[in-house]
């Protein structure tokens, strides 16, 4: 016997929509989510995505649009009877029942042979590596631990689909990156479709197949960590993506995409990525690639730097007060005048507010 | 090479009485419990002790035990035992499935306050305004019998003031509030999450009730019990006032009244007291014996 996800396709969202009292929480999402992905919905706190997986699990209901599996509609399902698996941000663990008996507890819900219910509870125990402490109660146990019992729970009844409310938040750093691979290897192994919400890009980046931006209840942009890395379709999921320097600047002149900004008195290039652009328009570049070079264009003086083992990165502001995010390999000290530039091809330009 | 200076050796700690009490918890704040350990001492200790004293010197003479052999011979006044428990358990019991289904819905309502301030008004009757509202209400000739009369429900007024009925009503209305408000605090210190993790693993609301809320409420549900019964127990006024206090509701409360301020048998009455109090602890004990062998703890889902 092993724990692996029920069969199915595909899940489907059809504009699916969420509304608090007239205001719009979640809007018109739509996306086709393939049974063994990893999905990872991505935004800052407020931007929906609680609100997405709770819709989906069925614990709040839709005000617009369907959800499907496969061929069957499933958003006027209550949750219990979607059959999807969820871990919770702060686990909710039974706290009166042992971890054998919170991770058998999906299975005697749906009425299974003790004996099966045994033989499962011991397979994801020793998957989530806690065999030892099975009869513990939650309250006994570390967080990491918790965390993995929640994970064991949920996909011990073998659901299609399993739901994950940023359930990493509650960990320190190292035990976060430990977890990280762990859902990752869990996922694998049961072949299930995860979705996964947090607001801390490097998880997304490094766990999902396909990353959603949301931002106030819409998808910004659905992409592979790849192109959300490199490309970012809005200068909003830029700047949520780690491009530090959201810089307002004048077009001047284009050419195949490669356009020459003035950036107060300074002259930038980049290359647009939203066609139609007015005359203003927006850089987006990140610290890690605006550094020190003796032609660079900028002219500005280092306000404060932090030493990051490697290298260091800083903060220098231009004459005309803009602020820019840098990175330097060789130490700099506050008051120090800068030239500072960036290869045309990592600066991205979007449309402007005006446009 | 220097040579190792000479210390006196030092000389043994010797801790001020103050350090030392100190250690074993005892500290100035301490002194902050003497007002209450006064008062217990002066107001219940006191009072309890003597009663104990005064109920083994019978008033008639008859050695020690004389009341309590008198109070478990004669039916008439040992029966006010059961019929007090028959009065008490019932109604502990209505109130609490009367609490915990409303404060499991009113958890999740919007206007919580409101219908919370509601349901409280009566607790600030009092007893004797509760009886004097039940006699004209529930009466002969109140509202409610003569609202069923016009609608031809019944032919002849039913009888609900002045019998064991007239008791129980009153005891719902005036320990509801008490028991709802103390179960929708235990109710509310529930994580909802709780819940919705049973309703994903499949639990419908059946299930979530007694697998997840039962087990989590039992032991505050065992408190709020006692501390109901204690109160049920001791009825008095309204055994007077809606009751029929010469027979079927003759609680132990009166009997107690009668020995000690009809007939001024003072030792008689203390008698009663003490056996009324003895068998409150062993219900009480009773009912925290058995949460005992619930689930005790924070009914939170984990860390955050």
């Amino acid at each position: 016997m092993t724990i692996s996800a029920k069969n199915f396709r595909e899940l489907r969202l059809d504009h699916m929509r969420r509304d608090f009292g007239g205001m719009n929480a979640l809007r018109d999402i739509t996306l086709t989510i393939k049974r063994g992905e990893f999905i990872a919905l991505l935004g800052p706190s407020g931007c929906g995505k609680s609100t997405a997986l709770n819709c989906l699990a069925g614990l709040l209901p839709l005000s617009g649009g369907s959800i499907w599996l496969d061929d069957t509609r499933i958003d006027h399902l209550k949750p219990e009877e979607r059959g999807f698996g969820m871990v919770f941000q702060n686990y909710a663990l039974f706290p009166h029942m042992s971890l054998r008996k919170n991770i058998g507890f999906g299975l005697k819900m749906q009425k299974r042979p003790q004996a099966e219910i045994d033989a499962k509870v011991e397979e994801a125990l020793a998957l989530v590596r806690l065999s030892k402490q099975a009869d513990k109660l939650p309250g006994q146990i570390s967080g990491g631990q918790q965390q993995r019992v929640a994970i064991a729970r949920a996909i011990v009844v073998e659901p299609p689909l399993v739901l994950m409310d940023e359930p990493l938040s509650n960990l320190d750093a190292k035990l976060r990156l430990e977890m990280r691979a762990e859902i990752r290897r869990i996922h694998n192994m049961i072949g299930c479709s995860t979705i996964y919400v947090t607001h801390d890009q490097d998880e997304a980046l490094s766990l999902a197949d396909r990353i959603v931006v949301l931002r106030d209840g819409q998808m910004r942009q659905v992409g592979t960590p790849q192109e959300l890395y490199a490309r970012p379709a809005h200068a909003d999921v830029a700047e949520f993506m780690g491009y530090r320097n959201i810089l307002k600047a004048e077009a001047e002149t284009e050419q195949n995409g490669r356009l020459t900004m003035r950036l107060g008195g300074a002259k930038l290039e980049g290359f647009a990525v939203e066609p139609g652009h007015g005359r203003e328009v927006i850089a987006a570049l990140r610290p890690e690639d605006l550094t020190p070079a003796n032609d660079g264009p900028i002219a500005a003086a280092v306000v404060s730097a932090e030493y990051r083992g490697r290298d260091f990165y800083g903060l220098a502001r231009t004459q005309e007060g803009l602020d820019l995010w840098f990175r330097s390999e060789l130490s700099v000290q506050p008051g120090e005048q800068l030239r500072l530039g960036a290869p045309a091809e990592r600066v991205l330009v979007y449309a402007g507010a005006a446009a | 090479m220097d040579t190792i200076p000479l210390i006196a050796p030092a000389t043994p700690d010797r801790d001020s009485l103050k350090r030392r009490l100190e250690r074993a918890g005892f500290d100035a704040i301490t002194l902050l419990l003497l007002p209450a350990v006064l008062f217990v001492v002066v107001l219940f200790v006191y009072p309890a002790l003597y009663g104990f004293w005064l109920s083994l010197h019978p008033m008639n003479g008859g050695g020690w035990l004389a009341n309590y052999i008198a109070f478990f011979s004669d039916p008439y006044v040992y029966g006010t035992i059961i019929t007090t428990l028959e009065l008490a358990v019932p109604v502990t019991l209505v109130n609490l499935a009367l609490s915990v289904p409303i404060a499991l819905r009113v958890r999740h309502m919007r206007h919580q306050r409101l219908l919370t301030t509601l349901l409280v008004i009566p607790v600030t009757l009092g007893t004797v305004l509760t009886a004097q509202g039940m006699l004209n209400y529930f009466g002969p000739l109140g509202w409610f019998n003569r609202v069923l009369m016009s609608l031809h429900l019944i032919h002849m007024p039913v009888r609900l003031v002045h019998n064991f009925t007239g008791v129980f009503l009153s005891q719902i209305i005036g320990g509801f509030p008490f028991c709802f408000m103390l179960v929708l605090s235990y109710v509310t210190g529930i994580d909802p999450s709780l819940e919705n993790a049973a309703a994903m693993l499949g639990a419908r609301a059946a299930q979530r009730f007694r697998h997840i809320i039962l087990p989590l409420l039992a032991a505050g549900l065992a408190i709020t019990f006692c501390l109901a019964f204690v109160q049920a127990f001791s009825v008095f006024p309204s055994a007077v006032l809606v009751g029929a206090p010469s027979g079927p509701t003759r609680v132990i409360a009166i009997a107690a009244f009668h020995a000690a301020y009809e007939e001024y048998d003072y030792s008689m009455g203390s008698a009663i007291a003490i056996i009324m109090g003895f068998v409150q602890i062993i219900v009480v004990a009773l009912v925290m014996w058995i949460s005992s062998l619930f689930y005790r703890g924070p009914a939170g889902g984990g860390k955050g």
